[in-house]
C-alpha cells in the first residue's frame, strides 16, 4: 500500500508537515551532550605542537623541557606513532591521474604546512599539556614555499613532493561538441577571470574526539564530532590494525559540521593511536587557532571562463579553465579533487547547450588542505556560469531573466543528459522562475532600484539558477574504492508500550534528521511522531550507513526508515488480524490504535498487541510470525545522483563611497522533491544561504607568500553575523525523485550553491552603470571601490 | 610563597542561586570552572577570545563572556547559566520559541544565544529586528542565518510586551 501524499488530510500525515524536533528541548536547556561535555575515568589531555613553517626539514625533536611539566605523562613524535599508525594516500580510482603522497598521523620527517601536527603532549589536563607543548623544541630546516596556485606547476617552480614529479594532484577535462566552432561563430563571446576565497566551515563546535581503547576487551571506543561514523570506524580499524567490529564510533551531538567533520584529520587519528599506547581515555578538542590552520579548507579556486551566445540569447558554448589549490595532501578518503571535478560536472547545469569544455587543475601547494566543504564546487560553478549569463546578457541588451527563461531546460524535457553527462531525472527550472518572479515581484523591485538610482542610491538584483547534487549513489565514492556507504539503513522496532524505536545510520549535526526520521517513521508505521525515539550516531548500534554528506540524510536515510516503518506495519497488522480474526488488508494503524481501515473504528491499541505479543505469547497461533522488527536499507540505483534545482535572488544596495554592499532581502525557490518537514528545509536553505553570503562577502583566508596563515581568529576571519544579515523570502516547487517511495531530495546545500552568485550578480546589476565588474569573492569595500576606480593604489 | 604570586585562588560565589567554593588555577576562565569544575556544560567553549557569544553567561545581572572572565574574577559574584535559567524557568517563553520557531541546529550557540537575547528582553518593549540583529551581533551561529532567532526573540518580546511582564 503506498501512501497517498496528494491527500493531506490522509490519516497518520506527518510526512510534508512541521513537527518539533525531538532533539531540540535538550539544546536550548543546555543539556546536549558533545564530545567536550564527556569526562571519563582517567581521561587524559592531548594538545599538539603544530609546525610554524610551511615547508621544512624536522631535523630534531626536544622533549625534555615538556615532560618536566607538571601533569605531563607522554610526549609523541611522528616516529613514535608511525609504530603503532599506519600512513593514508588521499586517493580515489575513479579520479583517474589523482596522485598524494602518504600522511602520517603526525609528521615524520617533513613538515607541509603551517599547522601540520608534528608532536603530540598528553596531560592530566589541557592547560598542562598545552604549557608543555610550548616548551618542545623542534629544529627545523627550511624548504622552498608554494603558495601561489597559478605558478604551481611552473618549471622553476620547488616541488612539494620530489617522489610525484610534479605539484600537479589531478587534472581533468571535459569535452562536449566543437567549443572552438561555437566560440568563433557566436553573436557574442563573453570572458571573464573569478575568483573564490579559500573558506574554512568555523564550526562553533571544534573538532572533538575522545578516545579509548580498552585492551581488556580489545575494544577501541572514540565519541567522536563527525558526520560519517561508520567510515571513521573503518579508518581508525584499518589504520590501526585493529578488527573493524572491535572499534565502535560514537557521534552524539555535534556542534556543527557543513562538511568540516566527514574528513580524516591526522591528530584525530593520533589521538586514537595514543589511546591505543596509553591505554586510557584520551580526548582532543581543537582549539580555534589550531581549527583555522588544520580544518579543512575549500574554495580556493581561480577561473577564465568564456560564453558564446547567439543574438536571441541562446547559449552555444561555455569553456572554463579551472584552477584550484589543495595544499600538500589530498585529504583521505575523499579525495581533495572532488572540488574541481564538481566544478567540471556543474557549470551551465540549468541550461540546455550543445558545447562544453571545462578543465579542472588541482595542484599542491604549502597551505592547509582542502576538501569537501558545504556545497562543494557549486558555489564556483554557479557563480561562474550565472556569472558569465549575466554578463552575456548584458552585452546582448536583454533580461537577465528573459536570457535564463531561454535557456533553462525546458520542465517537461526529462530525463536528459547534460553537456557535461550529468543525468537529470527530473527538474523544474522555469516553475521554480516563475515562483521567484511571483515571490519577489520583479517588475516592482526594477521600479524600486530605477526610483533608488534617482536618489543616487545604487540597488542592484541578481538572479542565480543553479542545480544541486543530492542522494549520491557509489559513483561518488564507492567506486574509486573508498569504504564510504552509499546505501543506509534503519531498523524499526515496536516495543511492549506500542511506541516505536528507530535505528539509522546516517546521522544528526543539528539538520533535524532526528525529526525528519521521527515523522517518517510515525507514518510509515502509524503511530504519532512523539511515540518513535530515534537513535543515531553508534556504529555498534545503528545499522550500517554513511552519515551525513552531500545532502543525503532525508533522501537515502529517510527512505530506509519508511521502508522499515511499512515493515513493521505488515508485521503488526499480521499479528492484529490474528488476534482479532480479521482480514489484514482491512486493517489500519493510526495513531498508536489498530482501526478498522474503511471505518477507522478503533480495534485494538498497539500496547494491547505489544502485551499479548511479549509476555503472552503462549495465546498466539505457533506459526504467526510475530517479528516486530523490521530492517531495510536503500540505495539509489537508476541515477548516479539525484539532481535538484533552484533559483535565488538577491537585493541590495551598493555605497560607491565606502564599498559597502547592505543587503536588503534575498528569495530563494528550490525544488527538493518530497518536502518532508517545511520548516526544516526552509531552515536549511535560510543557514546554507547565509554560509554562502558569507563567502560572497566576507570569508577569505589569507597566506603570505611564506605560508604563513594572517588571519587565524575569528576576530580576523569574518564571517556571517545577525546585524548584517537579510531576511529571507523561501518557496518550493516539488519534484519527487521516482527513485523512492519517498521521493525526497537532498536541501541542505542549495542555499549555499546559489547565493554567492545572487550577491555577485546583485553587486554588478548596480555597479553596471558606472562601467564597473566584481569577480573576485569576496566582495569586500576595497575590492568594489577598485572595480569603481576609486582605489588604484 | 606570597598570595600575590599564589598559582591558586580561592574563590566564593554563587551559581544559578546555590552557593559555591572553589580553588583555581589563577589562569582559569570562568567558563572552564564551570563546565570542568562544576559540570555545567551548558555554556560552551568555542572561540576562547570574546567573539562568538557561545560561552556568554549572566554574572551579576550583565552577560558576560564566560571566556573574557577569570574564576578567580567571579569571587563573590552571581552566576547564572543556561541550567540555572531553565529550572528557575524564567526563560522557558524563549526556550519554547526557539524549539517553536527551529531557531537552531546543532545548538552548540544557543544557551549563549539564550543568555544575550534575554539581556535585551530584561530591558523591555518591543525591539525592532534590526535592534534585535545589532544586540545579538555578537553571537555567531553558523547553522541557522538567524532570522529564525530573529524571529523567536521577537515573538517573545511581544508576548512578554503584552501580558505586561516586560
Amino acid at each position: 500500500m503506498s501512501i497517498a501524499f496528494g491527500n493531506p488530510d490522509r490519516p497518520n500525515s506527518y510526512i510534508g508537515k512541521t513537527v518539533p524536533r525531538p532533539n531540540a528541548e535538550k539544546l536550548v536547556q543546555g543539556r546536549g551532550r558533545y564530545v567536550d561535555d564527556i569526562t571519563l575515568p582517567r581521561m587524559v589531555h592531548v594538545a599538539f605542537v603544530r609546525s610554524q613553517l610551511a615547508h621544512a626539514r624536522i631535523t630534531g625533536i626536544d622533549t625534555e623541557a615538556a615532560k618536566a611539566v607538571k601533569g605531563v605523562l607522554r610526549v609523541f613524535t611522528g616516529p613514535d606513532l608511525a609504530e603503532v599508525c599506519t600512513p593514508w594516500v588521499g586517493v580515489l580510482a575513479h579520479l583517474k591521474g589523482l596522485k598524494s603522497p602518504p600522511q602520517h598521523a603526525l609528521a615524520v620527517d617533513r613538515a607541509c604546512w603551517v599547522g601540520e601536527p608534528v608532536v603530540a603532549v598528553v596531560a592530566t589536563t589541557r592547560a598542562a599539556a598545552e604549557e608543555a607543548a610550548t616548551l618542545v623544541e623542534v629544529d627545523y630546516d627550511p624548504l622552498p614555499v608554494v603558495t601561489d596556485t597559478m605558478t604551481a606547476l611552473d618549471p622553476d617552480t620547488p616541488l612539494i613532493h620530489p617522489d610525484l614529479g610534479d605539484n600537479l594532484a589531478f587534472q581533468r577535462l571535459h569535452e562536449e561538441g566543437d567549443v572552438d566552432a561555437a566560440l568563433a561563430d557566436a553573436h557574442r563571446v563573453v570572458s571573464a577571470r573569478f575568483r573564490t576565497a579559500r573558506h574554512t566551515g568555523v564550526t562553533l563546535e571544534p573538532r572533538s574526539i575522545l578516545v579509548d581503547w580498552n585492551p581488556a576487551e580489545g575494544q577501541m571506543t572514540a565519541w567522536h564530532a563527525t558526520q560519517a561514523p561508520h567510515m571513521m570506524q573503518t579508518v581508525l580499524a584499518t589504520h590501526l590494525d585493529i578488527p573493524e567490529s572491535r572499534v565502535r564510533v560514537i557521534c552524539g551531538d555535534v556542534g556543527g559540521s557543513y562538511g568540516i567533520k566527514v574528513h580524516v584529520y591526522p591528530d584525530e587519528v593520533a589521538t586514537a593511536a595514543i589511546a591505543r599506547v596509553m591505554a586510557r581515555p584520551v580526548k582532543f578538542i581543537a582549539d580555534r587557532l589550531e581549527s583555522f590552520t588544520s580544518d579543512i579548507h575549500a574554495r580556493d579556486h581561480e577561473i577564465e571562463a568564456r560564453i558564446a551566445v547567439a543574438e536571441d540569447g541562446k547559449i552555444l558554448a561555455i569553456d572554463v579553465d579551472d584552477w584550484t589549490g589543495i595544499g600538500p595532501y589530498s585529504v583521505y578518503p575523499r579525495t581533495s579533487a572532488i572540488e574541481g571535478n564538481q566544478v567540471v560536472n556543474l557549470c551551465g547545469g540549468p541550461y540546455d547547450f550543445a558545447n562544453y569544455r571545462a578543465q579542472t587543475t588541482v595542484v599542491f601547494q604549502n597551505k592547509a588542505p582542502t576538501c569537501q566543504y558545504r556545497a562543494v564546487g557549486h558555489p564556483i560553478a554557479v557563480a561562474i556560469t550565472e556569472g558569465l549569463v549575466d554578463m552575456a546578457a548584458a552585452a546582448i541588451g536583454m533580461d537577465p531573466v528573459e536570457i535564463r527563461r531561454r535557456n533553462m531546460y525546458a520542465d517537461d524535457a526529462y530525463p536528459v543528459t547534460s553537456p557535461a553527462k550529468m543525468r537529470f531525472e527530473g527538474l523544474s527550472h522555469h516553475a521554480s522562475m516563475n515562483k521567484l518572479m511571483e515571490m519577489i515581484d520583479y517588475d516592482a523591485l526594477r521600479a524600486d532600484q530605477a526610483e533608488a538610482r534617482k536618489q543616487g542610491k545604487h540597488r542592484g538584483i541578481g538572479i542565480a539558477s543553479f542545480i544541486e547534487l543530492t542522494n549520491p549513489s557509489p559513483f561518488m565514492y564507492g567506486i574509486g574504492g573508498a569504504r564510504i556507504s552509499a546505501q543506509d539503513g534503519c531498523t524499526v522496532r515496536m516495543d511492549p508500550d506500542g511506541s516505536v524505536v528507530a535505528l539509522s545510520g546516517v546521522t544528526e549535526q543539528g539538520q533535524g534528521t532526528e525529526a525528519m526520521l521521527s515523522q517518517v517513521v510515525a507514518e510509515g508505521v502509524g503511530v504519532t511522531p512523539d511515540k518513535v525515539r530515534v537513535i543515531t550516531g553508534d556504529t555498534q548500534v545503528t545499522p550500517y550507513g554513511g552519515g551525513t554528506w552531500a545532502s543525503r540524510g532525508a533522501g537515502i536515510g529517510g527512505e530506509a526508515a519508511l521502508q522499515a516503518a511499512r515493515a513493521l506495519r505488515e508485521s503488526i497488522l499480521a499479528v492484529a488480524a490474528s488476534m482479532l480474526q480479521a482480514d489484514a488488508g482491512k486493517l489500519d494503524i493510526r495513531a498508536g490504535q489498530v482501526v478498522d481501515a474503511d471505518s477507522g473504528e478503533e480495534r485494538m491499541p498497539l500496547e494491547e498487541l505489544g502485551r499479548i505479543v511479549y509476555f503472552r505469547g503462549d495465546t498466539l497461533p505457533k506459526d504467526l510470525p510475530r517479528e516486530l522488527v523490521q530492517t531495510r536499507h536503500f540505495i539509489t540505483m537508476d541515477y548516479p545522483f539525484a539532481f535538484t534545482n533552484g533559483v535565488q535572488a538577491s537585493y541590495l544596495e551598493v555605497d560607491t563611497d565606502t564599498g559597502v554592499v547592505t543587503l536588503l532581502k534575498h528569495w530563494c525557490v528550490e525544488d527538493c522533491g518530497r518536502v518532508i518537514n517545511p520548516q526544516l528545509v526552509d531552515e536549511q536553505i535560510r543557514g546554507g544561504i547565509v554560509q554562502g553570503l558569507g563567502g560572497a562577502l566576507y570569508e577569505e583566508i589569507h597566506y603570505d607568500e611564506d605560508g604563513q596563515l594572517l588571519n587565524g581568529s575569528m576576530a580576523d576571519y569574518l564571517v556571517p553575523m545577525a546585524g548584517e544579515m537579510p531576511d529571507m523570502q523561501i518557496g518550493h516547487v516539488e519534484t519527487p525523485t521516482g527513485e523512492s517511495e519517498l521521493g525526497a531530495k537532498g536541501a541542505g546545500e542549495a542555499g549555499t550553491a546559489g547565493a554567492p552568485a545572487a550577491v555577485m550578480n546583485a553587486i554588478n546589476d548596480a555597479l553596471r552603470p558606472m562601467g564597473a565588474q566584481v569577480t573576485e569573492m569576496p566582495f569586500t569595500p576595497e575590492r568594489i571601490l577598485r572595480a569603481l576606480g576609486k582605489i588604484d593604489d | 610563597m606570597t598570595a600575590a604570586f599564589s598559582d591558586k585562588v580561592d574563590i566564593e560565589l554563587t551559581v544559578n542561586g546555590e552557593p559555591v567554593e572553589g580553588r583555581v588555577p589563577a589562569g582559569q576562565h570562568l567558563v572552564d570552572f564551570l563546565r570542568q569544575t562544576l559540570g555545567l556544560t551548558g555554556a560552551h567553549a568555542s572561540c576562547e577570545h570574546g567573539v562568538c557569544g557561545a560561552c556568554t553567561l549572566r554574572v551579576d545581572g550583565q552577560a558576560v563572556r564566560g571566556c573574557l572572565m577569570l574564576a578567580a574574577q567571579a569571587d563573590g559574584a552571581e552566576v547564572w547559566t543556561v541550567e540555572g535559567l531553565t529550572e528557575q524557568g524564567s526563560s522557558r517563553d524563549l526556550q519554547q520559541a526557539f524549539v517553536a520557531r527551529n531557531a537552531l541546529q546543532c545548538g552548540f550557540c544557543t544557551p549563549g544565544m539564550i543568555v544575550a537575547a534575554e539581556d535585551l528582553l530584561a530591558r523591555g518593549g518591543v525591539p525592532s529586528r534590526a535592534e534585535i540583529r545589532e544586540h545579538l551581533s555578537g553571537n555567531y551561529c553558523r547553522c541557522t542565518g538567524y532570522e529564525a532567532i530573529v524571529d523567536a526573540v521577537e515573538d517573545v518580546a511581544q508576548a512578554r510586551a503584552g501580558k505586561g511582564t516586560a
